[in-house]
């Protein structure tokens, strides 16, 4: 397979103009004949779904949560980035474009990003216009604050609830639709199976929750906004119902997963307590603004953390990157943190945390100011922890949160099967191998509103003369029935084991192998384990009640069912890529001080593995990325 | 008719209301004039009132509020049961005043209050056969000082009251709430008045029987 | 810790439920309510018995989608917290605990604890928005908002529709959901220019879904998870009587 991405030629500032100008659209009159399908409710799933219902298109749209606005997009907190240079510092759609670039390691096209650094401009517009309360300034003017990775003021925020505010925008875009009509939106309605008709996505299979019922529904395109898969690993910053079922099926029927194993471990979230815990809560990467990271530098040290004098702390990040300091990226900051850890520094009952202090920031700028800008997070913290991070450190430790990879996608965010396209954080697009702060909501947004708007009605146009499809085509019965067969066979395992036991179970397997650090042996092995306990799954799992009512633990079954795969694929992106870039970090190449040692003569592709059945090896077809426009260089923030 | 428009049919009949106790709170101070001259203004005030037909218009608007109000109140307090979640085990009472819960209940025992007030002076005034005072006028006085001997009436008068005192603090509350006065500086001050409205309305009313039933 | 739960049980929509005891053993203090409750599934699913279905997604507070009566109280004892933020530390060993669902007229049961909140987006359709599509936006700056307005906007924005205003209600009213995104949209020169049409069709839309009337009882404000202000509900009286005012 020949992988075309479809990158408009030009310079790169002109790519996209030169993409819109030449882009098919479809007569108005045209588009009511036409059926949307989308998948997912966040921003992504809201925005294109707003968008194309505005436009005329008939839309349906379908989210697993009881409400469209619960989509996890609501839970990012610290902001969204745009070059609108307000603060005068140096920004530019440029300096935002190598931003991004470098900060996800040279893993991504320059076309994509760039066009990203480009919309983020009109995103901020479109959500002021749609009464999204950014912070402001007194006089009255859009406010911003900074990001790790960056050395600019770029991230519009509205308190620590962004992500819910611009959510929250685009939810009453979509009920606006909703209400005229052109958007049919059902809630409680969760994807099993997308359906192909000639090699070309045309429908799919969705299973009504609250009844059971499974219903087909027919398209003419269908929009898979369904987030990442980082719930793989159990203990994440990410929702209960996150899952990646929905990529997960389309790959199966033909869609190629782009680089699976870029997993972004988020350096601040809460540290794990104990065996119970279901979630790990995320604090804002905001909070390394003012919060400064450190250990004890002294090993094992049970000291309250207000009792450790000055001397005697290791600010570790301020230590090793000068420059960037607290603000390090992502990927760095967490495996700094990892290291203190396993060095044995680690702090709190579990030994597996870190401090992040705001006595400075407090004495300096004063309580209420930090109150201000955090007051919800530090209540968040109080609430979870019981600890009053005004008066002491807060304990924080890397926890799984954002996934780079996912479905293959070309500049039209179309994957591999024509008609099916991926949007938001299900496509791997342009965050590289480490997506920074705040990029994942613009992402996002931008995929919904300005991007996916324009690729669907290129697509579209050719559809025309298709007219409706129907659901009574076979391979809707033929997908019927392979769901309900699915459904039926976990349920008649009956076994002896939780869902929730094999999910953590697999998700402890590939956070210590396939994870913060990982090594060939290692992958190996986890790989041998994965297989085993999908076995085991396959005979001991124990799904209790029948398919044709409310399931919660059928639900988790059958992502559990898509977890192990995407596990063992991600283990295999993991083995087959032999340097360390952004978040995947090969211990076999790293350089004398411990940072990441990438390959660019050998790997400076993106990996798009193609799914070849449950006992066969996947293939794996490369993507060359073509840098016209900037040098990769090493990625320092020392 | 929508949930709002009940509201503000509540509020505008009930400020009425409010706005009718202090001219009748007003009058009444005569009460506390020496007995003579009370009895003398007093009965003047009463003669003047039940002969105005300003007063006589005013009136029937003022039963129209009462009707209103309590029609009001009984139809949305029946929606309101109907409408609320009824939990097994119920403790969501921990988050509200009581009279904030029970204005029906409340409004209830004043009406009946009011049946019992008109009975004694209103029906005795208009049908009962009053004797006339020095000036000719009838003597409502007397009858008041009479029946404020009785000490139960003089008990039923100041529970009466305190019923009252929790309905006006939380009615004068909504009802600003329900004409839109958002801005909490303002909504801080009104608070504040109409607790001290409500505190000497009703402490003053109560004072009078009080009084006449000790300096009797 | 050892707990007593009374757990309310309902199979679907159509049916009636009725409160059923459980015993969960070995709660750790720290365990979040809801991971008290897959606790206490993990141990049903074993034992053949049916697992109690719950609404949640985020577990941080935000989504809004858990709800529970805890003890008489929506999301439980602690004030301005969602369930997921509950922890068992704030009950002893050996308490009993009445769990119900959000259940008033409006929310159904769907199953167990499940309700449905439906009406919340339909309220939100009926004009909780600004009418704008996508790419008709002018530059963000050229609309001045001062610091004071957006962040009171932003606290009347902040709610997550989790239903726990309606459920603590005596009346069962939504009033305090719905002002707040009225409160919002008219504090904002973005939301403005329709505020007469919206506050006539969200109210309108709040009363067919049968929700109770208002009496000011505050109960909303101090068990919702945001703290969210009831002079938002003044606010939209006042935008109530503006529009009545003026309608033509």
């Amino acid at each position: 397979m020949k992988l075309d991405a479809k990158i408009p030629e030009g310079p790169l500032e002109e790519k996209w103009s030169v993409y819109k100008r030449t882009a098919k659209i479809v007569n108005p009159a045209n588009r009511k004949k036409l059926d949307v399908i989308v998948i997912g409710t966040g921003l992504a799933g809201s925005s294109v779904a707003a968008s194309l219902g505005e436009m005329g298109y008939n839309v349906k749209s379908f989210c697993f949560q009881d409400s469209a606005r619960r989509a996890h997009s609501v839970a990012a907190q610290g902001g969204v980035n745009a070059a609108k240079n307000y603060k005068n510092d140096g920004d530019s759609v440029y300096r935002m474009f190598m931003d991004t670039i470098k900060g996800g390691d040279f893993r991504a096209r320059e076309g994509n990003v760039y066009r990203m650094a480009e919309c983020s401009l009109n995103l901020i517009d479109q959500a002021v216009a749609q009464g999204v309360p950014f912070g402001r300034e007194y006089g009255g003017y859009l406010n911003n604050r900074s990001f790790g990775g960056v050395q600019v003021s770029r991230t519009f925020y509205s308190r620590g609830q962004t992500g819910q505010q611009l959510l929250l925008g685009a939810y009453q875009a979509l009920m606006r639709q909703v209400s005229k009509g052109t958007v049919n939106l059902a809630a409680k309605h969760e994807l099993l199976d997308v359906v192909l008709i000639e090699g070309k996505a045309r429908g799919v299979i969705i299973r009504n929750l609250d009844t059971g019922a499974i219903e087909s529904h027919a398209a003419h395109a269908v929009v898979l906004a369904t987030g990442g898969y980082g719930k793989i690993y159990f203990l994440s910053t990410l929702a209960m119902g996150c899952n990646g079922s929905a990529i997960w099926r389309a790959h199966k029927k033909g869609a190629l997963m782009a680089s699976p194993s870029w997993i972004q471990i988020h350096p601040t979230s809460l540290p794990q307590s104990g065996d119970y815990q279901s979630k790990l809560t995320l604090m804002s990467e905001s909070l390394r603004n003012d919060g400064r990271i450190w250990v004890p530098l002294k090993a094992d040290d049970t000291r309250k953390p207000n009792d450790i004098p000055e001397a005697e702390r290791d600010y570790y990040l301020e230590r090793r990157y000068p420059s960037f300091g607290n603000l390090a990226p992502r990927d760095i900051a967490s495996r700094a943190a990892k290291e203190r850890i396993d060095a044995g520094f680690g702090i709190g009952p579990l030994k597996n945390a870190v401090y992040l202090d705001f006595s400075k920031a407090i004495h300096n700028l004063g309580k209420d100011n930090i109150k201000e800008k955090y007051g919800n997070l530090f209540d968040m913290y109080y609430k979870i922890t019981g600890y009053d991070a005004y008066q002491e450190p807060m304990m924080i430790s890397p926890s799984a949160h954002f996934s780079m990879g996912g479905l293959w996608v070309d500049y039209e965010l179309m994957t591999t099967i024509p008609g099916l396209f991926a949007l938001g954080e299900a496509n791997f697009a342009d965050h590289g191998a480490n997506r920074l702060g705040a990029n994942s909501l613009l992402q996002a947004s931008v995929d919904g509103y300005f991007i996916a708007p324009y690729t669907i009605a290129n697509y579209l146009s050719d559809e025309v003369k298709t007219g409706k499809i129907s659901t009574d085509h076979p391979a809707f019965q033929e997908a019927e029935e392979a769901v309900k067969k699915q459904i039926q066979q976990l349920i008649d395992i009956n076994g002896n084991r939780t869902v929730d036991n094999y999910h953590k179970t697999l998700g402890k397997i590939l956070y210590d192998y396939c994870g913060l650090a990982r090594k060939e042996a290692g992958l190996l092995y986890a790989i041998e384990e994965i297989r085993k306990l999908k076995e085991d799954f396959y005979q001991n799992v124990k799904v209790p009640g029948n398919g044709s009512q409310m399931n919660a633990e059928l639900e988790k079954a059958g992502r559990m069912a898509d977890y192990f795969e995407i596990g063992e694929l991600m283990c295999f992106d993991a083995l087959t890529r032999k340097e360390s870039c952004g978040a995947h970090f090969r211990e076999e190449y790293q350089t004398a001080d411990g940072e990441a040692l990438r390959n660019d003569a050998e790997y400076q592709f993106i990996s798009a593995w193609e799914w070849k059945g449950d006992t066969t090896e996947p293939i794996l077809h490369k993507e060359a990325l073509i840098f016209e426009t900037v040098q990769p260089t090493v990625r320092s923030y020392k | 008719m929508n949930t709002l428009t009940r509201k503000i049919i509540m509020c505008l009949t009930g400020l009425f209301l409010c706005f009718f106790l202090i001219i009748h709170f007003l009058g009444n101070l005569q009460l506390f004039l020496p007995a003579e001259e009370a009895q003398k203004s007093f009965n003047a005030y009463s003669h003047f009132l039940s002969g105005n037909p300003f007063i006589k218009i005013i009136s029937y608007g003022l039963y129209a509020c009462i009707i209103a109000h309590a029609l009001d109140a009984l139809y949305i307090t029946i929606q309101n049961k109907k409408s609320g979640g009824a939990f097994k085990h119920d403790k969501r009472d921990r988050a509200s005043k009581w009279y904030t819960r029970n204005m029906g209940i409340l409004g209830f025992v004043i009406l009946l209050f009011l049946v019992l007030h008109f009975q004694n002076f209103w029906y005795y005034y208009k049908f009962g056969s009053l004797s006339l005072d020095q000036s000719g006028n009838k003597d409502l006085y007397t009858l008041v000082v009479i029946s404020f001997q009785q000490w139960w009436i003089v008990l039923i008068y100041v529970l009466s009251m305190l019923a009252l005192f929790y309905h006006l603090v939380h009615g004068v509350h909504s009802a600003t709430r329900t004409l839109g006065v958002f801005h909490p500086k303002y909504v801080r001050w009104i608070q504040k008045t109409g607790v001290l409205y409500a505190v000497v309305i009703c402490l003053g009313f109560a004072l009078m029987p009080i009084y006449i039933y000790f300096t009797y | 810790m050892k707990l007593h739960l009374k757990i309310w049980r309902q199979k679907n929509a159509e049916t009636t439920g009725k409160l059923v005891d459980y015993t969960v053993e070995d709660v750790n203090p720290h365990m979040s309510f809801l991971e008290m409750l897959d606790h206490l599934n993990e141990k049903l699913i074993l034992a053949d018995d049916e697992p109690v279905e719950f609404d949640h997604d985020c577990r941080e507070g935000i989504c809004g989608q858990c709800g529970i009566m805890i003890n008489g109280i929506a999301h439980g004892p602690l004030k301005n917290t969602t369930t997921c933020q509950l922890h068992m530390r704030e009950f002893k060993d050996g308490d009993k605990i009445f769990i119900e669902p959000f259940q008033t007229a409006v929310f159904s049961v769907r199953k167990d604890l499940k309700v449905d909140r439906s009406a919340f987006d339909r309220i939100i359709s009926a004009g909780g928005f600004v009418s704008v599509n996508t790419g008709q936006a002018p530059e963000a700056n050229t609309t001045r908002i001062t610091h004071d307005t957006t962040e009171a906007a932003f606290d009347s924005a902040a709610c997550i529709g989790c239903g726990a205003c309606v459920a603590t209600c005596k009346n069962g009213s939504a009033v305090l959901f719905t002002a707040a995104k009225i409160s919002q949209l008219a504090q904002l020169p973005q939301g403005r220019e329709e505020r007469t049409l919206r506050v006539f069709n969200m109210v309108k839309q709040m009363d067919e879904e049968g929700f109770g009337n208002c009496s000011n009882t505050e109960a909303c404000q101090i068990e919702c998870p945001q703290n969210i202000s009831v002079l938002n509900i003044a606010r939209m009286n006042y935008e109530y009587n503006r529009a009545r005012i003026l309608r033509k």
